[in-house]
């Protein structure tokens, strides 16, 4: 195994209206090692592998590739220069089949006719180079694939390219365990053949399972390289947060909460379900109480919410609201009701992304008034520099579009939108995905205010560290049904994995991996 | 008297300019190039600013008329104008509107029978041609909104039906009509055409309906992420519904405006391909045919803009049948300074020199 550097970037500098993305930021591969890229977010990692992978074009310094220096002009650019990149969002082409998407636009031809016959053999072998466990139907449609299968194929695209440097950015965030294992198996695989691999994640615990190296950034600026092995998990977390050591154990800290029996029932459902997306369902949600949704991915967590919040209404079943019948047929009634909801796409049904941080706040508490009273402008500005103050909301300003702000920032602005309306139930679907240890911290502190306050909050997270930290109790769900409901002293991570896992283990790692 | 007067013109366009450039407004490009076309007339087209005060009178009284180029300038972009208001919005919430030009074809043919085949009071017929408006913008909402027809082809359905709505009304005659309440739309001045009076009320009064109150706001939400601003809470079924009723409401006031210009409804030419010129104003104006920001005064900029060239080609001489190529290539020039893209690089060069 050769373990020379081929990739080298130096000084790499980049600034957004407002910001400086990354400053003078280094970072290098090897050949045949697993490189994680760390950092909170907003410290620059995207920013980094776009600039390295030519969407953006850097504002100042060198990347260097087998000591040639390279100018990537674009991702299909870069990839003929050997550098590939598998997104959290597969950017591959989802009406054609896995076949086509591996050799797209390297179609074997004969006087320009395409050879499908040998496109699908080619595409076979780069399947087969990852030396996976099941087959991949080769003539499934890429949409029909659940998004663990997509990214395999987006790295068999990147076998058949022949790429030298393979980008996996935020590869997990999307996957449940049993798919994450199987990418790091791949990962691993790649590795021994003599593949670098820059891996961009959030989850501290899968840095640690694949990495050789570790590269760490804070605010556009480079911490420092370590070799993993010498870089305990608390230390990581301080460097990149910035914070000592002993300041991150207390951010680590559970939750003690205080007894919730006696509380007034906020929420009740009864044999709520809707065809198709949940089996009917009972359960209550309480004031000053935070309840987790919790459940392997397609278990009906999401849909279990927007049951709730009228995105896709329940066909069956009553819920009431203190004691009173109610029917949420669309999210502007569920406001009425008191409802709010922080949605888990932030970029597809959160932002809104050519308006300002302002527009962003008061979207929901002018949804509310109506089209017709408009929040006067000065009312505006206060509640947004308040909340901007309050949630401590990186911006340059209350007018800065909320597209340039990092994804952390984002989620507090989309929580200050909820915030404003002063909902009695907060559902929050995956409310810190794809956020930093910082930020993350802040927002379940913030949870846990909300819940003294006396707000009801429903907490949905495919993290049950998360669920269990910070939920009194848990609701927990398999195929579309709920199992049973954890509190207490039963509840506990391992409970709710058991619960999952009573019956149908082998089921759901099928039903997860297959493609349909 | 005359020199000072042309020169108080062009320094109060430039400060108005160079305020635009500040305060980085969109409007700036399209009136920049409105700007640079006035220049070039000034040198190039001695007559184009010759403006002359006349007697005239209005129903009787008696009113100054400004007669001159740039006045019919003002007279032929109100149609155009007015359709670009609605047009604008429609835009902005991430659709389009191809069927305003057979809107106004169904709005004259409404007025001009009504007027002679019924003889009925003026009022009536205006008010009559403004509800058919109304009521071809409910068609397109409820196809659009409702029903979640992609708009291009849910408004090509009324833009191919609606020149034989038309003619159904008509009964396939063109009905010329006198009543001088119902011409004066089209012909009559205050001081400056009627018309260019109605569109600007028009811009000024949806200026304020969409920015005093949220709509405004929420048009651009809805525009730039709808499924977003449904999840917070807003109707974004009704916020489109209500922009493809104005957009409507819009063309049947630009039909009213065209058939009482000419005194007549003609159902297969009036409005004909304006829903096109109308599009092209709210691009010149800088609002995204994706949806989100718009931009009504900067629209109807647009529409002046063409109108502009247009005459300009006319006074040169230019022939009609090639007149469109120059026409094609300013407006290339104006969404090209526009684009992201273009615009970063003339910046990146400014940087490097």
């Amino acid at each position: 195994m050769e373990n020379d550097t081929f990739l080298e970037l130096k000084g790499i500098t980049k600034a957004f209206p407002g910001v400086l993305a990354l400053d003078k930021v280094s970072f290098s591969a090897k050949r045949g090692e697993v490189h994680a890229l760390c950092g909170e977010n907003g410290a620059g990692k995207s920013t980094l592998i776009k600039v390295l992978t030519g969407v953006y074009p850097g504002d100042g310094g060198k990347i260097g590739l087998d000591g040639q220096t390279i100018v990537p002009t674009s991702p299909r650019n870069a990839e003929t220069k050997g550098i590939s990149t598998v997104y959290q969002e597969v950017n591959l082409i989802p009406h054609l089949t896995v076949a086509e998407n591996i050799c797209l636009g390297r179609e074997d031809r004969l006087a320009g006719v395409i050879r499908w016959r040998r496109v699908w053999k080619r595409a076979a072998a780069a399947i087969k180079r990852l030396d996976l466990k099941f087959d991949i139907n080769l003539d499934a449609q890429l949409s029909d694939c659940s998004i663990a299968i997509q990214q395999m194929v987006a790295i068999a695209r990147a076998l058949d390219i022949d790429a030298k440097l393979l980008i996996l950015d935020e590869p997990t965030s999307s996957l449940d365990d049993a798919e994450a294992e199987e990418l790091f198996r791949i990962m691993r695989t790649l590795r021994e053949q003599g593949m670098g691999i820059v891996f961009v994640t959030h989850f501290l615990d899968q840095v640690y399972r694949v990495s050789d190296h570790i590269t760490v950034l804070r605010n556009g600026e480079l911490v420092g390289e370590f070799t993993a092995v010498e870089l305990p998990r608390l230390e990581l977390v301080s460097k990149m947060v910035g914070k000592n050591v002993e300041e991150v154990k207390k951010l680590e800290k559970r939750v003690t909460f205080t007894s919730v029996s006696g509380r007034k029932t906020v929420v009740s459902a009864r044999r709520l379900g809707r065809k198709g997306a949940i089996n009917p369902i009972d359960f209550t949600l309480n004031e000053g109480e935070v309840v987790g949704l919790a459940g392997l991915l397609g278990s009906g967590r999401s849909e279990t919410a927007n049951l709730l919040f009228g995105v896709d209404p329940a066909d069956s079943g009553e819920l009431e609201i203190d004691g009173r019948r109610i029917r949420p047929d669309s999210p502007a009634r569920a406001m009425r009701y008191g409802f709010g909801m922080l949605t888990e796409d932030r970029k597809f049904s959160g932002i809104v992304p050519n308006l300002s941080v302002r527009e962003n706040i008061i979207l929901a508490m002018q949804a509310k008034l109506g089209p017709w009273r408009k929040i006067p402008s000065r009312r505006a500005n206060e509640i947004a520099d308040q909340f901007i103050k309050a949630l401590d909301i990186k911006t340059p300003s209350r007018e800065q579009q909320i597209k340039n702000l990092s994804g952390g920032n984002q989620q507090k602005v989309i929580i200050a939108r909820w915030l404003a309306v002063h909902p009695r139930l907060l559902i929050l679907d995956e409310p810190t995905r794809g956020i930093d240890v910082g930020a993350k911290a802040e927002i379940e502190g913030l949870i846990q205010k909300l819940r003294e306050e006396g707000m009801s909050l429903l907490l949905i997270s495919s993290e049950l560290e998360e669920v269990v930290r910070n939920s009194s109790r848990v609701i927990v769900l398999r195929d579309r049904t709920k199992i049973t409901e954890l509190s207490g002293d039963n509840l506990t991570e391992r409970s709710i994995l058991e619960v999952i896992a009573s019956q149908a283990k082998d089921d759901a790692t099928k039903e997860t991996l297959k493609c349909e | 008297m005359r020199i000072a007067g042309i020169i108080v013109f062009w320094l109060v366009a430039l400060a108005f300019l160079y305020w635009t450039r500040r305060s980085r407004n969109v409007v700036f490009w399209p009136l920049l190039a409105l700007a640079c076309l006035l220049v070039f007339n000034l040198f190039f087209t001695p007559q184009f600013f010759r403006l002359e005060l006349r007697e005239g009178s209005f129903f009787g009284l008696p009113v100054a008329q400004l007669y001159g180029v740039p006045i019919d300038v003002l007279n032929h972009a109100s149609k155009v104008g007015i359709l670009a208001v609605g047009m604008t919005l429609v835009i902005a919430v991430g659709g389009i509107d191809l069927s305003v030009g057979a809107v106004m074809a169904i709005a004259g043919a409404m007025m001009a029978t009504l007027s002679v085949q019924l003889e009925l009071s003026p009022a009536v017929c205006i008010l009559a041609a403004l509800g058919a408006g109304i009521i071809a913008g409910m068609w397109n909402g409820f196809l659009v909104a409702v029903m979640g027809i992609p708009p291009m082809v849910a408004t090509l359905i009324l833009m191919v039906a609606g020149r034989g709505v038309a003619q159904l009304i008509t009964d396939g005659q063109i009905i010329i009509f006198n009543n001088p309440i119902l011409t004066s739309i089209g012909n009559a001045f205050l001081l400056v055409p009627v018309p260019f009076l109605l569109m600007l009320v028009l811009l000024i009064v949806t200026w304020l309906a969409t920015r005093v109150t949220a709509v405004g706001f929420l048009i651009e939400a809805v525009g730039d992420n709808e499924v977003a601003t449904h999840r917070a809470g807003v109707s974004s079924q009704s916020i489109k519904f209500l922009v493809y009723v104005f957009c409507g409401f819009c063309a049947a006031i630009a039909g009213l405006v065209q058939t009482s210009n000419i005194r007549s409804a003609d159902a297969n030419n009036i409005g004909l391909r304006l829903e096109l010129d109308a599009i092209m104003s709210v691009v010149i104006g800088g609002t995204a045919m994706t949806g989100g920001r718009f931009y009504l005064a900067s629209s109807v900029v647009g529409a002046l803009l063409i109108q502009a060239l247009t005459t300009t080609m006319y006074a040169k001489d230019v022939s009609p049948v090639v007149a469109p190529v120059p026409k094609a290539l300013v407006i290339l020039a104006v969404c090209l300074l526009q684009s992201e893209r273009v615009r970063r690089f003339l910046a990146s060069r400014r940087d490097a020199a």
